[in-house]
């Protein structure tokens, strides 16, 4: 068995004072002061003791893109900053078996003052690149970062685009057997985090070994076949990314595609109507969190009706990620259309087509509401949740464009032209 | 997967898998694990941090490298009007201009050496906290930036030196001898603040005047001469002083340096050691307190 990365019970500790909170260095003076007011007891008081890293274990076979997730204080940054070695940890060990590159931020050790040609041999040579390896990929960094024209101004004249292009494009020509990378991805604008990520795609494919973490799940869907969920300082969940993902999200928004209410005393509803399952499936019937931008979703709401004689309403509210309501869909099934249902327990299914969402997390509530009066019987919102990824493949609404494409909604619609010659 | 990129490099060959691994990363490390793979992994990054100082000491300024000579010049004038001109202090009978220059040019080397290193890790903060390198290039590199100004004003003294017809005596060629010695006073000193000022800004307050008081405590504005005897030999302690009287030695052929320097020498070497392997043992904690 060989490894790029052996982690074994790594474990970092950290002292938080209360002075600590504005500035983390302390003054000669606090320490004194402190041994002034209790001479006989210890420094610093009951200091509070934060374990941002507690028996952390997990191995890496080389070639491996590994995700990285969790909350923040989830102890991801900590974990990547003892990887890369830039603080060590308190207990456990690490082995690399390679040369480490790590990308905790983009243009690290930039100086506003020096021209774009000068920054990329500083920073190369910060991020332990040899002078003869920058000047090889000297012209593929600065095409990469499309910025020929202003490689000899100082940086200080940059735009934050330009600024970060270029910083990313250094990191991007390094050619280390381990790369590490830090949501530096989260900046940029879209088409050129796209490109970043083809790059970085690139070094996973060279048989290069990426831990990578970032709060976008679409990338590490994207980029990683398996990951890592980061809780607390401990590995929460290990394995295929899709699995590791509906954990996480799991916990933030109910279970990944599917909540059921299990006990029937805790399930939302009302005399009515009680809600008892929302689950999201894709075309072939399996539960899912992640779809396919090219493929239908099915989402399901399983229902008990607990009185007869009420035209119910079952109905979904889709919301994205920046909280802007998609749409709104109610049953509009004609068997059950301005008809009394009996008590029982009913699933209703509705599909949502393909090529219709846009790219991104996919919030779902989940609505009953009865007809004649209008009472509404349960309304949960963020019932459960779901990616929609888009693999960039070309029969996408997207066509050959790669870019930014903006819009709640992402439908492929038809096209047609006429042509003729003047 | 179908990527649009037409500029995708071909694929490499990928060296096989190593057996041992390249890197451990443990809690327990030796106070003195120096990591000298590193240092020399990392070599390429001195000359760049070095190059980096000296490029953007001057940068947005009207007069530029100028700097370098006019920092020593300009306090050769004020010396020279109020300690050789109004106090009439003693120069051992050489021109007091030329006196002064002679002492101010290791001391001006030392002082920003000094300076730039103890400020050296929280200058570059980010850097420490967001890529591993090994940290001692930094003091080191502001150690090293400060041998471009001593150079461009030594041009000045040559002049001072032609202007007032002195001829260096034979034991110039020592000359490189003092100024090692100058260097690695402050470096050694330079390693000690610094790792010292990543947790204790006190530093950055307290140095100025450290280095103020240090100058007078150095015979740059008086000849050592004017000290009585037993706190002449106390002073020899002081690795300056050597480095001083050495140079005026070199340069002008004053009295040579008492024995006294030998001992100094001891001291400047002491620092630089301690100075290491201090900076070593805190080196981990950097990241986490700067």
């Amino acid at each position: 068995m060989t490894y790029a990365i052996r982690a074994q019970g790594l474990a970092k500790l950290y002292h938080i004072g209360q002075q600590q909170e504005q500035a983390r260095y302390t003054t000669l003076r606090d320490t004194l002061a402190g041994a002034f007011r209790r001479p006989f007891g210890r420094r610093r008081g009951p200091a509070q003791e934060l374990w941002a890293l507690n028996g952390v274990s997990f191995d890496v076979r080389p070639g491996e893109v590994v995700g990285i997730i969790g909350r923040n204080g989830a102890g991801k940054s900590t974990l990547l900053k003892v990887l890369s070695r830039i603080t060590d940890p308190s207990r456990g060990r690490a082995e690399l078996y390679g040369r480490v590159a790590s990308l905790l931020e983009v243009g690290t050790g930039f100086h506003p003052e020096l021209t774009g040609r000068e920054n990329v041999f500083l920073n190369g040579a910060i991020l332990g690149m040899r002078r003869r390896e920058i000047e090889r990929n000297f012209d593929e960094i600065v095409a990469f970062a499309e910025v020929e024209k202003f490689i000899d101004t100082p940086v200080k004249f940059y735009s934050s685009g330009m600024y970060v292009r270029l910083a990313f494009a250094v990191a991007a020509h390094l050619n280390p057997e381990i790369l590490i990378v830090d949501e530096v991805l989260a900046v940029g604008d879209a088409r050129f985090q796209k490109k970043c990520l083809n790059k970085m795609q690139d070094v996973g494919q060279q048989g290069r070994t990426v831990l990578f973490v970032s709060h976008s799940m679409q990338a590490i869907l994207r980029m990683c076949e398996r990951t890592i969920l980061l809780d607390a300082g401990t590995v929460l969940d290990d394995g295929p990314s899709q699995k590791v993902i509906n954990t996480y999200l799991g916990r933030d928004f109910g279970a990944m595609g599917q909540r059921v209410w299990a006990d029937a005393a805790r399930a939302p509803g009302g005399e009515v109507a009680r809600l008892r399952a929302v689950r999201v499936r894709d075309e072939d019937g399996t539960t899912t969190d992640a779809v396919d931008i090219r493929r239908p979703v099915r989402l399901e709401m399983e229902f008990e009706v607990l009185q007869d004689g009420y035209v119910l309403l079952p109905h979904f509210k889709l919301a994205n990620e920046d909280n802007v309501r998609l749409f709104t869909t109610v049953d509009t099934d004609p068997q059950w259309r301005r008809r009394p249902r009996p008590c029982g327990r009913y699933v209703s299914v509705v599909t949502v087509p393909g090529n219709l969402l846009a790219e991104g997390t996919i919030f779902v509530d989940a609505a009953m509401t009865t007809l004649d009066p209008q009472i509404t019987q349960f309304y949960e919102r963020d019932v459960t949740a779901f990616q929609v990824f888009d693999r960039l493949e070309d029969d996408t609404a997207r066509g050959d464009w790669t870019g930014t494409l903006p819009g709640v909604l992402r439908p492929r619609l038809d096209w047609s032209t006429t042509y003729s010659q003047v | 997967m179908a990527v649009i990129d037409t500029d995708r490099p071909a694929p490499t060959v990928r060296t096989p898998p190593l057996q041992q691994p390249l890197i451990v990363i443990s809690a327990q490390r030796g106070p003195l694990a120096l990591r000298w793979r590193d240092l020399w992994e990392y070599r390429e990054l001195f000359f760049f941090l070095v190059w980096r100082d000296v490029k953007v000491r001057y940068k947005q300024t009207l007069l530029g490298a100028a700097w370098a000579i006019l920092q020593p010049v300009m306090a050769m004038v004020i010396f020279s009007v109020f300690f050789g001109g109004l106090a009439k202090i003693s120069s051992d009978g050489f021109p007091y201009p030329v006196f002064a220059y002679a002492a101010l040019l290791p001391w001006q080397l030392f002082a920003t050496a000094l300076t730039t290193s103890a400020n050296s890790l929280i200058a570059s903060s980010s850097m420490v906290r967001k890529v591993y390198f090994p940290r001692i290039a930094l003091p080191v590199a502001g150690v090293l930036a400060s041998l471009v100004d001593f150079a461009i004003a030594f041009v000045v003294l040559i002049g001072l030196m032609a202007w007032y017809r002195l001829v260096p005596t034979p034991a110039v060629l020592l000359l490189p001898l003092f100024l090692a010695q100058a260097v690695l006073t402050a470096l050694g000193v330079g390693l000690w603040l610094s790792a010292l000022n990543a947790r204790y800004r006190d530093v950055r307050h307290a140095l100025p005047f450290v280095v103020q008081f240090w100058l007078f405590a150095t015979p740059v504005v008086y000849p050592s001469s004017l000290l009585p005897e037993p706190w002449r030999t106390l002073f020899g302690l002081n690795p300056m002083v050597g480095v001083v009287e050495g140079f005026r030695w070199a340069l002008l052929g004053s009295s040579p340096p008492s024995l006294m320097i030998g001992f100094s020498a001891l001291v400047s070497l002491m620092l630089v050691i301690t100075g290491v392997i201090y900076f070593q043992s805190v080196e981990r904690k950097f990241a986490d307190v700067i």
